[in-house]
């Protein structure tokens, strides 16, 4: 089975997120990096774990610049076999997703795996029309996906309870909690990692129809209000007359 | 026009989908517009729509449209969107809107904004709107330059409003393409809401000290008529189900009051529950990082103060 996997790069959670003077642009100073937990723990294991079983390939993909490449590296080094980066710095969700397609449509994947979001944007965007772009049908929030033959079975997380889908490939899916369990690259794979071929591509031109105008923070919250726990008539009242949430 | 894809679940609609309706009619207000909505597959009552403000309510009853098939979905709604030429199309960000919004915007060419938390703003004829980026640590205003224009909305960001009367339903002959999925099967846990659409949350974590003590945490949500959800390693060794497991790996919750019994507030913890309109924080440790997204804390031991909060609700119903 040939399988291609698009990871992204998110900041960590724990960085702290400030923006640059007129709150256009994200402040990258200082900003930890790492691969989109969803992409690495869920999808990118999932396909590994299926061409360990069924053979074939693993190939990433990620369209960013050249910083990106420790990134790259380390999904080689968890075991992917091939790696694809489209240079650019993308400026939105269906510009990501049509370099993805452009690279993709001509080399017959079999499943095309996403995970289900980035926790950055949170757009869970990218795999619908990555999906649309290669009219292939899209199974999102897939908790479990289990081959046989050419046809998959697949657990989907829907609001309080789950669909079970059969789907034949092609297909591209995104990765929930539940698909797979987080790998940490061994010494052997970091070492390998380094001879697996990265290929750059240029990015094919497109239209954005979305910027950001600004970012703003959240108004800060205001100092906890402390109540004695022999009270909780107290904190019940506030609940209902304060916060009005009773 | 602005169209509102309005979610039915087995023929019956939900929360989400009056709040879509209500985001398009306030919409559509602040264009000079007038909303519609669209209605697929088998849906009782598609006229009720009318209520929150859709002058016209659309209904493609294909029962090959009653599950979700994003590829189908899309393909419909595109279809729609041409014939009736709508200029915004309103989602619900749910688990069917978020497979399906950036379908359009590839098939309609169209700019998105997927889990918008306000109405849009349109000033000078350019249409913007926000969204929570970062898990909750910031929000991002993004205009949106092409015709048409796609918005999902999450759910809780507006309270659904009654304006008008229910209205006729007009049927909508698109065509409906084959479907390439089967489903299999599909199972909902019946009587609880759901936790993404939860408006009362109670979570407990590792200051539980194990499953047999959730008791407490369950009497609490039945007396608030609450969701109950977890941390993440409570989920992790399996004292909890999965789909309780709130944060940023797990499910993101914004209820009007969310309250965390033995919990630390771990970043990845709070990424999942800062957009909760009010929180209350009971934790033993004063020290606690979750004191400082709280906007009640109870410093003390869980196991006698979740029990009181518990006859305090009692007693505040039963004279209310
Ligand atoms: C990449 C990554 C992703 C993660 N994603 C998530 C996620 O999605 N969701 C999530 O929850 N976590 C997540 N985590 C884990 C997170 O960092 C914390 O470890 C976790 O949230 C802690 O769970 P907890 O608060 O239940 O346990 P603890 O941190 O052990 O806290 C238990 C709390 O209970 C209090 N307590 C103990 N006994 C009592 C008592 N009798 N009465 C009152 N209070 C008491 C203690 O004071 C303490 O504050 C993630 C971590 C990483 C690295």
């Amino acid at each position: 089975m040939k399988l291609l996997v698009c990871v992204s790069k998110t900041p960590d959670t724990t960085t702290k997120i400030t923006f640059n003077g007129d709150k256009t642009q994200l402040d990258t100073t200082g900003i930890q990096y790492i691969m989109n937990p969803y992409d690495e723990w869920y999808a990118l294991v999932r396909a590994i774990e299926l061409q360990e079983a069924e053979g074939g390939s693993v190939t990433i993909i990620n369209v960013g610049g050249a910083e990106n490449d420790s990134i790259i590296r380390k999904g080689l080094a968890i075991g992917a076999d091939a790696a694809v980066r489209i240079d650019t710095e993308s400026g939105s969700s269906l510009d990501v997703a049509k370099q993805i397609a452009a690279y993709a449509k001509d080399q017959g994947f079999d499943i095309v795996f996403f995970g289900k979001e980035t926790i950055d944007y949170n757009g869970s965007e990218v795999g619908a029309m990555v999906a649309e772009l290669l009219e292939m049908p899209f199974i999102s929030y897939a908790s479990k996906l289990e081959m046989n033959g050419d046809a998959a079975t697949i657990n989907r997380d829907i609001e309080g309870g789950t669909e079970v889908i059969e789907v034949a490939t092609p297909f591209a899916v995104s990765a929930a909690k539940g698909m797979a369990e987080q790998r940490i690259p061994n010494m052997k794979g970091i070492m390998t990692a380094k001879r697996k071929p990265l290929e750059v591509l240029a990015p094919v031109a497109t239209t954005d129809f979305t910027h950001v105008v600004s970012y703003e923070m959240p108004s800060a919250k205001s100092a906890v209000k402390l109540i004695d726990p022999e009270n909780m008539d107290e904190l019940v009242r506030l609940l209902s007359e304060e916060a009005k949430v009773l | 026009m602005v169209l509102v894809f309005a979610e039915s679940v087995n023929g019956k609609f939900k929360k989400a989908a009056f709040e879509a309706v209500t985001y398009g009619y306030q919409t559509a207000q602040l264009m000079g517009l007038s909303c519609a909505a669209l209605v697929l597959g088998k849906a009782a009552d598609a006229g009720e729509l009318g209520k929150y403000g859709a002058a016209k309510v659309h209904h493609l009853a294909n029962d090959q449209l009653n599950n979700l098939d994003s590829q189908v979905y899309a393909a419909v709604i595109a279809a729609a969107v041409e014939q009736l030429g709508a200029q915004v199309v309103v989602l619900s960000h749910t688990s069917t809107g978020k497979s399906i919004l950036g379908r359009l915007a590839v098939r309609l060419d169209a700019g998105s904004v997927p889990g918008a938390n306000a109405l849009p703003t349109y000033t000078d004829g350019v249409f913007a709107v926000s969204k929570p980026v970062f898990s909750g640590k910031a929000f991002a205003h993004i205009a949106i330059t092409s015709p048409v224009k796609l918005v999902s909305i999450m759910g809780n960001s507006l309270p659904p409003a009654i304006v008008g009367d229910a209205v006729a339903v007009t049927p909508l002959e698109v065509p409906v393409p084959a479907s390439r999925i089967k489903i299999i099967s599909v199972s909902r846990i019946e009587g609880t809401t759901p936790l993404p659409e939860a408006e009362l949350v109670v979570s407990a974590g590792r200051g539980m000290k194990g499953p047999e003590n959730w008791g407490i945490i369950e009497e609490l949500a039945k007396e608030l008529g609450a969701t109950t959800a977890c941390s993440r390693p409570v989920s992790d060794v399996g004292w909890r189900p999965h789909h309780e497991h709130v944060g940023q790996t797990g499910i993101t919750v914004r209820p009007n009051l969310y309250i965390a019994a033995g919990i630390s507030g771990a970043i990845q913890h709070l990424a999942g529950v800062n957009s909760s309109k009010t929180i209350v924080v009971i934790n033993k440790d004063p020290e606690a990082p979750f004191f400082k997204a709280a906007d009640y804390g109870v410093v003390g031991d869980l196991f006698e103060v979740v029990p009181r909060l518990t006859e305090a609700i009692r007693k505040h119903k039963q004279h209310a």
